[in-house]
């Protein structure tokens, strides 16, 4: 192959990602798929005749405003990733051509872990990782895939520091209506100074559950925005008109009546609260050790006490992989291994633990139910 | 003192945020060091932006920005409607990354019959949030820090940013205008490019060059020969080539558009980009695609799956039965593909005499739906400022929208800075527009011209 039709260097060792790996393999129709995060459920129904009412108007076929993404970090920057993390931080972060420096959330108890809220930062090893070079940290809650909902404290930590070091924050807040009974969540922007100097990202397909419009918004101080907005007319320029015209008009509805159970910002969050509750009880059924999440729409399950032997299998992959390949083949029934979602040195530490997703319709839950009520008849 | 400064910083927000419930935005509390990327520097302006506020401010009539103001083909937005009604609710969530499969699908079967060759949808084709988005793809996947990209002016604004921010140095070379001889209007097959000219831009550090057949802004339409020119440089330098082809079906005057790929020892190095947003008059819906052999493919795929990731499903269902009517009718009356070029080219031939009547001289394009005119006659209705750091014609343009309403784009606009004021006389239309606007766009001239000679 000639020389010059070799990748570039800033895509060097991106190429492999888990969800092209896992959604491959959990295609097959007769999986259970609990693995990729997207909802089988359908749409407010609102939200749908929105974008049909809009469909119909010519002049919404078009392009809008241009601005409707971020490069505040280069080369020779640190960027704090707080682990386990949403994949795409860390290649992203590499793409511009900076450092992802990690932390990771440690279990309370010992490895005990019943919720999300068990798991913590260690505040000095923290404040051990800013230092001049850091640029910004990527804050993720409520989080995906433990599901913790930050708490006002432990956000004024991260914003203490990121004041002593002039640090930006990218608040990645796409769950933000996905919080469970007896937990609220709170925008680090609204904390003192911290506005100034934060990033806040939501998105239109977790809020309505609508993933396949890929819609999303940043919102922060015109100083930075206007960096963001300098990329984005770069890259994509605009985003699809009538989707962005049926949002703005669900979110009228939405907004009006903000008080309201029915607005669909608690309705949601309700639904998905008792479907949290089943999954929790029928992992634990199966003899599954579930970490209930306070928010977001996922949650991990230590696998290790099933005592798995997967010692034959010649991959030289984590754990957690090859349980998930063999749960697929064999339970069919898919999930995500959580070492996807953690950087090289602590692989370890989270490779007894799977990711499933619960924002699936009852007959899901249902197949799922079927599945794991009758695992331990059937060890593999 | 910096510490002093940040604290104290910190204390004036206390005090602002104590009545308010959140911080409020204070336009002197920033990050004390520089926030933005190198990588954004000088890549800030954008004419659009510009243009397109303007345009929106004081235009009646408005030739400007590229979209059509004529509604897009039932058959789509019915597609549309279907896949949103339909008992399939899983389309409002995500498809697969690299292209929706039944619009993959369509595509290679599209283009396997156009380029003569086998495509495989899932690795000779990608599917991109608008063409834009598969440019943004073809120069971060491929053009590296130090490497140079020939660019052919003039050009669609994007590319020369695009290669910037991919640490790339572009390389501009001139179509040349030779005016036919015998003083009929000029087209954009009288617009050149100089073949030795072209091949002392090669040179060993060269990666790619960008080639946009049908042209916008000129409309010109690359010959087989030219193609041939580009293709032969293209082989002996070992150098790859992104071909913008969005406007591929708006083809005038019985003149055919001639894929590059489809060239002899071409389609290894080539990516071919593809919009739905030009092909099917929805722009806003930003659809676009690659097609291309999977060893360049691959790394656009990597690329899109550390950006966007996935597009939109919905439009890429609606997109997909499109093209599916139109394999049907291929080569028929009712094919869009040929009905909407036929509809463009009177629009074309109306806005030429139109502009022609009132002493603007338009250079008949070939295809797209763009045109570029000649304003020297006007000059003098906008006197020059000397030592003025803006081209004439954006002075001239920004002028005519807002004290004749009509907006339009200047030509240099689409050149790189070094040769801004080369062709300062010239302002690009865009005829893509309904009867009603192409005829509010000849009053306004007329009355214009009235003006002038009563003056």
């Amino acid at each position: 192959m000639p020389f010059r039709h070799k990748n570039t260097r800033r895509i060097e060792g991106l190429d492999s990602n888990v969800w092209v790996e896992f959604t491959k393999v959990a295609a097959d129709p007769s999986i259970v798929n609990l693995g990729q995060g997207l909802p089988d459920i359908s749409p407010p129904s609102y939200v749908k005749e929105e974008l049909a009412k809009v469909a119909a108007v010519d002049r919404l076929n078009q392009y809008t405003r241009g601005f409707g993404h971020p490069s505040l970090v280069k080369e020779g920057d640190e960027v704090i990733i707080i682990e386990p993390f949403y994949d795409c931080y860390e290649p992203m972060v590499k793409m511009a051509g900076a450092k992802p420096v990690f932390i990771p959330l440690r279990c309370k108890n010992d490895g005990n872990s019943a919720s999300s809220a068990d798991w913590v930062l260690d505040p000095a090893e923290l404040a051990n990782k800013f230092n001049s070079k850091t640029k910004a940290i990527i804050l993720n809650t409520p989080h995906n895939p433990i599901g913790k909902v930050f708490t006002r404290e432990e956000l004024q930590v991260i914003a203490d520091l990121c004041i002593k070091h002039d640090t930006l924050c990218i608040s990645d807040e796409v769950y933000e209506w996905l919080v469970y009974k007896g937990k609220k969540h709170i925008k680090i922007a609204t904390l003192p100074g911290m506005w100034e100097r934060t990033v806040t990202i939501g998105s239109a397909g977790k809020t309505y559950s609508v993933t396949g419009w890929k819609l999303g918004w940043s919102i922060g101080p015109e100083y930075l925005i206007k960096h963001l907005q300098v990329v984005h007319q770069n890259t994509l320029y605009t985003c699809p008109t009538p989707l962005q015209e049926a949002l703005a008009q669900a979110f009228w509805i939405d907004y009006k009546r903000m008080d309201d159970p029915d607005c669909y910002f608690h309705s949601l969050s309700r639904e998905l609260e008792s479907k949290r509750d089943r999954m929790a009880q029928l992992l634990k059924e199966a003899g599954l050790k579930p970490v209930v999440p306070d928010g977001g729409y996922f949650m991990i399950v230590d696998v290790s006490m099933l005592n798995v032997d997967l010692s034959d299998v010649d991959e030289k992959q984590p754990y957690d992989y090859k349980f998930v390949k063999w749960m697929i083949a064999s339970k069919k029934l898919s999930a995500i291994p959580l070492s996807a979602f953690c950087g090289p040195e602590t692989k370890k530490q989270f490779e007894k633990y799977i990711r499933f997703c619960f924002i699936k319709k009852d007959s899901t839950l249902d197949a799922a139910e079927v599945i794991l009520k009758n695992w331990n008849k059937q060890t593999g | 003192m910096l510490r002093r400064v940040g604290l104290s910083l910190r204390h004036f927000l206390l005090e602002r945020n104590s009545s308010a419930g959140h911080s409020s935005c204070s336009r002197e509390a920033k990050m004390s060091r520089p926030v933005q990327a190198r990588r954004l520097e000088g890549i800030d302006k954008n004419i659009w932006v510009e243009f397109v506020k303007l345009a929106a401010t004081y235009s009646k009539v408005n030739l400007g920005q590229g979209f059509p103001d004529f509604p897009p083909p039932d058959f789509l937005t019915e597609a549309f409607t279907r896949a949103l009604g339909g008992q399939n609710h899983m389309l409002h969530q995500y498809t697969r990354a690299f292209g929706h499969p039944p619009l993959v699908t369509v595509l290679a079967q599209f283009f396997k019959k156009l380029l003569g060759r086998d495509l495989d949808p899932m690795t000779n084709v990608m599917v991109t949030v608008g063409a834009y988005q598969a440019l943004f793809c073809c120069f971060q996947a491929l053009v590296d820090e130090g490497d140079e990209v020939i660019i052919i002016e003039p050009f669609f604004d994007c590319y020369e940013p695009m290669v910037r921010m991919a640490g790339g140095t572009p390389v501009f070379v001139p179509l040349r205008p030779n005016p036919p001889k015998d003083g009929k209007l000029m087209s954009s097959a009288d617009w050149q490019l100089d073949p030795a000219e072209l091949a002392s831009k090669f040179s060993e550090r060269t990666k790619a060059i960008v080639l946009n057949s049908p042209n916008n802004p000129l409309g010109k339409v690359f010959s087989r020969g030219e193609l041939g020119l580009i293709a032969e440089l293209c082989v002996k330098h070992d150098v790859l080539c992104i071909s913008d082809e969005v406007y591929e079906w708006l083809v005038y005057d019985g003149k055919q558009h001639i894929r590059i790929a489809s060239l002899q020892g071409m389609w290894d190095r080539t990516v071919t980009v593809g919009s739905a947003g030009k092909t099917f008059s929805v722009t806003g819906w930003k659809v676009g695609w690659v097609v291309g052999p999977d060893r360049l493919l691959q790394h656009l795929r990597t690329v899109h799956q550390n950006s966007v990731y996935h597009c939109a499903t919905i439009a890429q269902e609606a997109v997909a039965q499109g093209f599916q009517r139109e394999l049907r009718l291929y080569g028929k009356p009712e094919s869009y593909f040929v009905q909407l070029p036929k509809e463009l080219q009177q629009k074309r031939d109306w806005l030429v005499q139109s502009l022609d009547g009132v002493g603007m001289k338009p250079i008949i394009p070939e295809g797209t739906y763009f045109l570029v005119a000649d304003i020297s006659q006007f000059k003098s209705d906008v006197p020059d400022v000397p030592n003025s750091d803006e081209p004439y014609d954006y002075r001239f343009a920004k002028w005519m929208i807002k004290s004749k309403g009509l907006a339009a784009i200047p030509l240099s606009a689409f050149y790189s800075e070094a040769h801004k004021n080369n062709y300062t006389n010239f302002i690009r239309f865009c005829f893509a527009k309904e009867e009603a606007t192409l005829k509010a766009a000849n009053e306004i001239l007329q009355k214009w011209k009235q003006e002038k000679t009563s003056s």
